[in-house]
């Protein structure tokens, strides 16, 4: 069901934590079937220093999460902002229909991690 | 790599016996039952002979069994087609919350055609409570169907006292024994039911069979139409070997019944247990006692059952879970919401369901690898703070 990208990913997680310093904390439940994921960032010099995150949901929901960490993980916050859930899953070569969801999941706890460190820093 | 099948309630494997016996009936005798030849009167034999069997493991008699394609229409004809024959009598239907879909969706599909059907609840053990039925009982109901053990949460239900309570009522009970059939002892007589519903693939027999107990005397029309098999109740030339499978796994079901019940209880303590002392923040689903043996249901809190059932499987091991990344619809389990759970606890479920080959071994295996499965999910998940 799942391509070995997903499957990589989901058993060899990268960037799961929390940090100690975070700049921007973001946290979103997902409505389609209850799952949370929870993404903390440092931001130095516009920059997306260090990235970690939490989730409780299925493989494609961790699978996701990481590789959004992976994505972004140095790039600057201009770049991060670009990120799609489509992005998410097409790095992933793909998820199953039905699990398409999971990649919103990811997108938008990391969009809100920037928004709360945006927030803050203005 | 080691597989580890636990996975029991969603199917089991043929018995190498009961596949013995089938065989023939696939190549020398492949007649057709109906035929007037002689050779044909051998396979009409072997269909009766299965109808013996099956009768034999329930205390029916062999007239009262019907062969069906499986538990899925079996449950169907019991309740649509009988809900149609006999609606002069009234148009409301009675069952609970933890049906299995087969049942749940045929009340559905009488709603849509101008039945009622009232939905029971359970109490948190899983367990449908005689007062509510008899609550729930109007004087236009016709039929209740409430399932003998559940295939989720394992646990039995108080059938007897609940067929009494449709007696009294002068109404018709059907129970859906998919899960216990040959897994513990079942007595139609002593039950006082009208009808029930067996699948074969459930204890070691082939798929695409399955059976309807239908007690002598109950009215019932027929779902599939177009010829007069299975005495007028079921038209479609019978799928010989299946039915012949699914006679012999009955005897064999018989046959070992005490001895399988009393391993498989203390091999399902034993996993229960190990898990329950070893995993923090875990909670067992169903009845505690009165349950399938060798059904084991846990929630672990704050991990999702489809992670958990990857990471079993990265080590060979099969199993399931009501969570709802796992469903097809994204929606937890029916059964787990229906004991009370919320649904982030459902989110955690897994089933671990042993049978005839289960062994030590194989449990404590699981009881091995599985705590630091729950440990590494649970180092991932936003909930554990
Ligand atoms: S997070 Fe629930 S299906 Fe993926």
């Amino acid at each position: 069901m799942y391509s070995e990208k997903v499957m990589e990913h989901f058993m060899h997680p990268r960037n799961v934590g929390q940090l100690e310093n975070a700049s921007g904390v973001g946290e979103v439940g997902n409505p389609t079937c209850g799952d949370i994921m929870h993404i903390e960032i440092i931001v130095a010099d516009n920059k997306i220093e260090d990235i970690k995150f939490k989730t409780f949901g299925c493989a494609a929901a961790i699978a996701t999460s990481s590789m959004v960490t992976e994505m972004v993980k140095g790039k600057s916050l201009e770049e991060a902002q670009k990120i799609t859930n489509r992005a998410v899953a097409e790095a992933l070569d793909g998820l199953p229909p039905i699990k398409m969801h999971c990649s919103n999941l990811a997108a938008d706890a990391l969009q809100s991690a920037i928004k709360d460190y945006l927030g803050k820093s203005s | 790599m080691k597989l580890v099948y636990m996975d029991h309630s969603a199917t089991t494997p043929v018995d190498q016996e009961v596949f013995n016996t089938i065989k023939p009936y696939y190549t020398d005798v492949f007649y057709n039952p109906s035929s007037a030849y002689s050779p044909a009167q051998k396979v009409r034999k072997a269909v009766e002979k299965a109808r013996e069997q099956v009768a034999l493991l329930i205390n029916a008699l062999p007239e009262e069994i019907i062969f069906t394609s499986g538990g899925t229409e079996a449950d169907n004809q019991a309740i649509i087609s009988y809900a149609i024959t006999n609606m002069e009598k009234g148009r409301h239907i009675i069952t609970s919350a933890i049906e299995h879909h087969a049942v749940l969706d045929s009340c559905k599909y009488l709603i849509n055609n101008g039945f009622e059907c009232t939905v029971i609840p359970v109490n948190s053990l899983g367990v449908v409570e005689p007062e509510t039925l008899e609550k729930a009982i109007r004087p236009d109901t016709i039929l209740i169907s409430i399932m003998h053990g559940n295939n989720e949460i394992g646990s039995i239900q108080p059938i007897k006292e609940l067929a009494e309570i449709a007696r009294e009522n002068q109404i018709a009970f059907h129970t859906d024994a998919v899960q216990t059939m040959g897994k513990i002892p079942l007595d139609v007589k002593a039950l006082g039911i009208n009808m029930l519903s067996g699948s074969s693939h459930k204890f070691y027999g082939p798929k695409g069979t399955g059976f309807l107990y239908l007690k002598k005397g109950t009215r019932i029309g027929r779902l599939l139409h177009g010829g007069s098999q299975e005495r007028k109740h079921r038209a479609g030339t019978e799928n010989v070997p299946g039915i012949v499978g699914l006679g012999k796994a009955c005897e064999l079901a018989g046959e070992r019944l005490p001895e399988q019940v009393e391993r498989l209880t203390k091999l399902g303590k034993r996993l229960t247990d190990g898990i329950l002392t070893t995993i923090p923040n875990t909670r067992l689903t169903g009845h505690p006692v009165d349950r399938i043996p060798g059904s084991v249901s846990v929630c672990f809190e704050f991990v999702e059952g489809e992670s958990i059932l990857l990471m079993l499987d990265q080590l060979g091991i099969m199993a399931s879970s009501g969570s709802a990344c796992t469903s097809g619809s994204l929606d937890p389990s029916h059964v787990l919401l229906a004991i009370g759970l919320p649904a982030e606890i459902a989110h955690g479920s897994l089933r671990l369901t042993l049978g005839k080959d289960s062994t030590v071994e194989d449990v404590d295996y699981v009881l091995q690898v599985l705590p630091p499965i729950i440990e590494r999910l649970r180092q991932m998940s936003p909930l554990v703070r």
